[in-house]
């Protein structure tokens, strides 16, 4: 059984279906891509998993539990971590401080809070700012921060809503390898993205979106020739490399 | 802005290179608050104190749930009021001791807070605020039309032999002074520990961004009524100590709206969401009050109000987080001049 099961999930905001019936699965160890134009639903989809939102109808299932409707804080206990599309840092706060919030869900000693914030704020590479405030950060280092405050809370997923989005082609580049460090490491991952030749090369597996319905799954080569994807989304020029 | 980064977070986090004088000054400033009851000597000078270190310990009590979770109550005098019947009450009704009456109150006001809180943190921002002032306003009128409790005409509490057991003294105010200094040190020890533990991290996480508190697995909820508890419970108590002092309550000294507005306006004032920030406050704005009222009497009787309202407009206009983002903006450059100077040697 797959880590996380969706199934069926419906999401509508009064008249205006922004998910019909998904149905996708995330395999432990895996990275798989939630992909989709403007509008597609990614995000609401995104934040149903995430407990933002109770789902219409369906079932989310992670690591065998039935987290359907759980409220996020729940959500985040269960094992699921997530940042945020439009960063949301405690600005007030230091980056240190910021990650000791995450890490504080596994101690009341603000010792050893620091001692596993510290870990993963180096493996995000904010050392070296690590007394700034976060209001203070570049954008590029605030969705590192948001990945640093998730891995924290020691998630066994890690869902990561357009961490590519406002950088420039150094910062992605730097992101992909974070993520990909992250997967090494044994953290699954799903990631809603925009950018398509960031997520291409990195999943295992994808899932378009197009219109709130679910119009493709599959790997990334397959889904490069998939007729309505391309139609959907990539356009006429895209074609996968092979 | 970017000064405040080389040395610490406007929410008081803790310094990374520590003020030099945090541990002499501290101590220095308790000693001579020890000693001032018998260098200065007359009544109103004691008096003046007292409400300065009351006052001090309201803001600091309202500053763990306003300053640091984020939660503005204006309805705070509620807190305040039912802790000083309680134990009034205890007292006249039934002839519990003041001190078991403290504890009644400081519990009383904890389950008020739990009642109210768990409403009205449904609400957001302007509409919390507004919830509060309703249901303090709720509990003023229950208060005044309550005939046990003595009704608008209010309670005297009986004279007394004077003594630490009955929580009296008549000859001279000092016991007073020393009791509420006791009462300003513990609640401030209560923050600093908390400001430093899982409860303060938590509370601030919820007052920056409470979306992303929650995606970190806190339970929003519970942790601001945890705030609220914390902060009515020392509310409470600050209502018994009041009772004992003027030795008469009424809606209107103890539950009305502008007390709620003090409670707030000292920790704004001098930087709500810090340590000494509520300190600061009350040490400025108390004695403002008291003095125009000594010096202009009559005349003066709102002249404290506005002094405060223009002080509010000048903290609004220059700095937002209050006097004390001031005094650490200024120790924040010397740190920069000091690392300046010692980068040139």
């Amino acid at each position: 059984m797959a880590l996380l099961e969706v199934t069926g999930l419906t999401k509508n905001f009064g008249g205006l279906a922004a998910n019909q019936d998904i149905t996708l699965s995330v395999e432990d160890g895996t990275i798989v891509g939630l992909i989709g134009p403007n509008g597609a639903g990614k995000t609401t989809l995104f934040n149903t998993i995430a407990g933002l939102y109770a789902p219409d109808a369906g079932r989310v299932v992670f690591a065998g539990a039935d987290i359907t409707g759980w409220p996020p804080e729940r959500v985040c206990r269960a094992g699921i971590g997530r940042t945020f599309q439009i960063t949301k840092s405690f600005r007030q706060m230091t980056v240190l401080e910021n990650v000791m919030v995450g890490a504080f869900l596994h101690t009341f000693s603000p010792r050893q809070a620091r001692q596993a914030a510290l870990a993963a704020i180096e493996k995000t590479g904010l050392l070296s700012r690590k007394d700034m405030l976060a209001g203070n950060l570049t954008v590029a280092d605030r969705k590192r921060l948001e990945v640093a405050r998730a891995l924290a809370t020691r998630p066994r997923m890690l869902m990561l809503d357009e961490a590519m989005a406002g950088l420039n082609p150094k910062e992605r580049q730097e992101a992909v390898e974070l993520i990909l460090f992250l997967a090494r490491e044994g953290t699954t991952i799903l990631l809603v993205e925009h950018v398509m030749e960031v997520v291409m090369p990195i999943s295992h597996r994808l899932v378009v979106l197009d219109y709130g319905k679910q119009i493709a799954e599959g790997k990334p080569e397959a889904i490069a020739r998939d007729e309505r994807v391309i139609k959907a989304y990539l356009g006429e020029r895209y074609r996968a490399p092979g | 802005m970017a000064d405040t980064t080389l040395t610490e977070g406007a929410a008081g986090a803790p310094a990374r290179k520590p003020f030099p004088l945090a541990g002499v000054a501290v101590p220095l400033l308790a000693l001579a608050l020890l000693a001032y009851p018998f260098v200065f000597r007359l009544p109103f000078q004691h008096n003046l104190m007292i409400l300065v270190f009351l006052y001090a310990s309201l803001g600091q009590a309202w500053n763990i749930l306003g300053g640091y979770a984020g939660q503005s109550s204006l309805g705070h005098a509620a807190f305040f009021g039912v802790g000083a019947y309680a134990s009034s009450l205890l007292l006249v009704k039934f002839g519990i001791v003041p001190w078991v009456g403290m504890l009644a109150g400081g519990l009383v006001a904890v389950a008020l807070s739990l009642l109210i809180g768990y409403p009205s943190f449904r609400l957001k921002g302007h509409y919390f605020v507004i919830a509060t002032i309703v249901l303090a306003e709720i509990i003023y009128i229950l208060f005044t039309n309550w005939p046990f409790a003595g009704g608008a005409e209010g309670l005297f509490l009986p004279l007394l032999p004077e003594g630490v057991v009955n929580f009296e003294f008549h000859s001279s105010k000092i016991p007073y002074y020393y009791i509420i200094f006791a009462i300003l040190a513990v609640v401030t020890t209560v923050v600093f520990f908390v400001e430093r533990s899982k409860l303060g991290f938590y509370f601030r996480a919820i007052r920056e961004d409470p979306d992303a508190a929650r995606s970190l697995g806190i339970d929003i909820t519970r942790y601001k009524l945890i705030a609220m508890a914390l902060s009515a419970f020392f509310t409470g108590v600050c209502g018994t100590f009041y009772a004992q002092f003027v030795l008469f309550i009424e809606p209107n000294n103890s539950l009305n709206f502008m007390l709620s507005v003090l409670i707030m306006l000292i920790p704004v004032f001098g930087g709500s969401g810090t340590l000494w920030g509520p300190i600061l406050g009350a040490f400025i704005l108390i004695p403002l009050s008291e003095f125009t009222r000594v010096y202009l009497s009559g005349a003066g009787r709102a002249i404290d109000l506005t002094l405060y309202g223009l002080l509010i407009m000048l903290v609004a206009i220059f700095e937002p987080r209050g006097l004390w983002a001031v005094v650490t903006r200024f120790r924040s450059r010397e740190t920069l001049k000091w690392r300046f100077w010692k980068s040139q040697v």
